[in-house]
């Protein structure tokens, strides 16, 4: 046999027992020739762009499913930020590039379409401008459209002013989707650093340094991980930390192959691979239980930080090796609500915003997926923002913030976003005023070991 | 293709048999018990299959189900992946 019984149980067990997939296939598309002078015209340039290049990404990923026995979980589609695009055509509201997005989305029967975005880190151009003051509405009229701003960056400092004006569109967002307990802010994540290629949603877009088209791979399987430890239990972290790295090895290496194999199908470059360990709402693919599993009582418990810092580094040290190109946001996710072990440590009282922040220091995206009181100010959002920002900032990092101020309910009250998205309890935030330091504005210059030139 | 179930009699039969239906050859085959579990895995080629592969996992899965064992699919490929550098 060209494989031991040992080598092929344990790629089987991978996918049957401990839910290894790959979460998705993106594919990015620049959409940098479609602006003309009118909107109408621009959209129509789009979605012919889309209909044509994204036309066969969904038959391909399920004649892939079948041929390699790999589960796709998400075909999606990034764009290039429509700021970028529509600004050409000058429209005060940009809503309709969203609802054209989303018939797209629904044409192509991909997941999702993420790049109703902006980059206004050190600052706003006018189409940047209206795409902010045109999330709310877009977001309360699709369903398939994702948002993102990018707020911050090392080179360019933190753009306070758009931090300001988040925690006004991300209330307002809340409030026109109050009957689904705030569920477009779920659809939207600010940036500090964002990736251009990253192929996750909310924060996927086809940054403008992208190629023409280009195929992004996001592979997930924290349940293949915590498997992998339960073998360790009581080991040093030297035994550990290889046993981590050798399972990202092999997950990323069916990554790649994947990913290369989907490319080569549509005619499109393979771009990066995200070796992230992504988790969903199910029972057996959480980020949280394998904190638990290195020897933490819950998540939230002191030490989950250091436990997260291992756990992101050797995920990319193992992932690196398995791929020609790493990219996107590479690492461990820990959204809140999407999440089993995280919504069980809410839950209990274990795991606090404070200690979510701190250990986003260490994991690949941010503050993610959570959920907030519905009467939380705009400027304390704001202030949850540019802390998040900082880090960011000053670690050379990509941060994010993806939160739900959900109507009407108070911390310890549920909120369901269904699907993938999952559904915690409300956290509490602190009481105390941040409106004088949110009301500045400006920019927070870029840190001095941005400048290595 | 690997087979995992409770051990019994007549499942390399029925598989085969299954298998030699459709045109679908054996290249290689090993059996083994892991952790209790019978464990039947095979390297099979497809290129002469009378019929679809999304038809031949659909009807396995049913003649798994009908004999108390799970029987799963994937490309080679995947394991070379994992497993060979």
């Amino acid at each position: 046999m060209l494989f031991s019984a040992h080598e092929i149980t344990e790629t089987v067990d991978m996918f049957l027992r401990h839910k290894l997939d790959i979460r998705a296939i993106t594919l990015g598309v620049s959409l940098l020739d479609c602006a003309a002078s009118t909107g109408s015209a621009t959209r129509e340039r789009i979605r012919e762009k889309l209909m044509r290049v994204a036309g066969p990404l969904v038959t391909v990923g399920e004649a892939i499913e079948t041929e390699y026995g790999v589960p796709i979980i998400n075909k999606r589609v990034s764009v290039t930020p429509i700021a970028l695009v529509a600004a050409s055509a000058r429209e005060a509201d940009l809503t309709p590039y969203a609802t054209m997005l989303d018939e797209v989305a629904g044409e192509l029967a991909v997941d999702f379409v993420g790049g109703f975005s902006a980059l206004v880190q050190k600052g706003y151009a006018e189409a940047d401008r209206r795409l902010i003051e045109s999330i709310p509405e877009a977001l309360s009229v699709t369903e398939r459209v994702c948002a993102s701003v990018n707020l911050a960056s090392t080179k360019s400092g933190i753009n306070m002013d758009a931090v300001r004006q988040m925690g006004a569109i991300i209330t307002d967002a809340a409030q026109r989707t109050a009957s689904r307990d705030g569920i477009a802010c779920a659809k939207l994540v600010v940036f500090c650093n964002a990736p251009e290629d990253n192929p996750f949603m909310a924060g996927a877009f086809h940054g403008p340094g992208e190629a023409e088209s280009a195929l992004n791979v996001g592979v997930s399987g924290p349940g293949v991980v915590k498997a992998a430890l339960e073998s360790f239990r009581g080991a040093g972290f030297d035994e550990v930390a290889e046993a981590i790295k050798k399972t990202a090895f092999k997950i990323t290496r069916m990554g790649q192959l994947v990913g290369s194999e989907a490319a080569r199908r549509l005619g499109v470059p393979f771009g990066i691979l995200d070796l992230s360990l992504a988790p969903t709402p199910e029972v057996g693919d959480s980020v949280a239980r394998i904190l638990e599993e290195l020897g933490l009582e819950t998540a939230g418990a002191h030490g989950s930080t250091a436990a997260l810092a291992l756990l992101t580094d050797m995920v990319k040290k193992g992932g690196v090796m398995a791929s020609t190109h790493v990219g996107g946001l590479s690492g461990a996710f820990i959204p809140v609500s999407e999440d089993e072990g995280m919504v069980a440590a809410v839950g209990s009282g274990a795991l606090t915003l404070d200690k979510l922040e701190a250990m986003t220091c260490v994991c690949s995206v941010g503050l993610d997926m959570v959920a907030i009181p519905g009467d939380v100010g705009e400027s304390t959002i704001s202030a949850i923002i540019a802390d998040e920002m900082a880090i960011g900032m000053v670690n050379g990092k990509t941060t994010a913030v993806r939160i739900i101020p959900v109507p009407g309910k108070a911390a310890g009250d549920w909120a369901e976003f269904g699907g993938l998205l999952g559904g915690a309890p409300v956290l509490p935030v602190h009481p105390y005023s941040s409106d004088a330091f949110i009301a500045r504005g400006g920019r927070i210059p870029a840190p001095i070991h941005s400048f290595r030139n | 293709m690997t087979v995992v179930g409770n051990d019994k009699v007549g499942i390399i039969a029925k598989v085969s048999a299954f298998l030699a239906d459709r045109s679908i050859n054996i290249e290689d085959i090993s059996q083994t018990v892991l952790s209790g579990n019978f464990v039947m895995m095979m390297m099979v080629d497809l290129s002469g299959s009378t019929k679809p592969l999304a038809t031949v996992k659909e009807e396995l899965t049913e003649l798994g189900d009908s004999m108390g064992v799970s029987i799963s699919v994937m490309h080679e490929r995947v394991f070379s992946a994992m497993h060979r550098i």
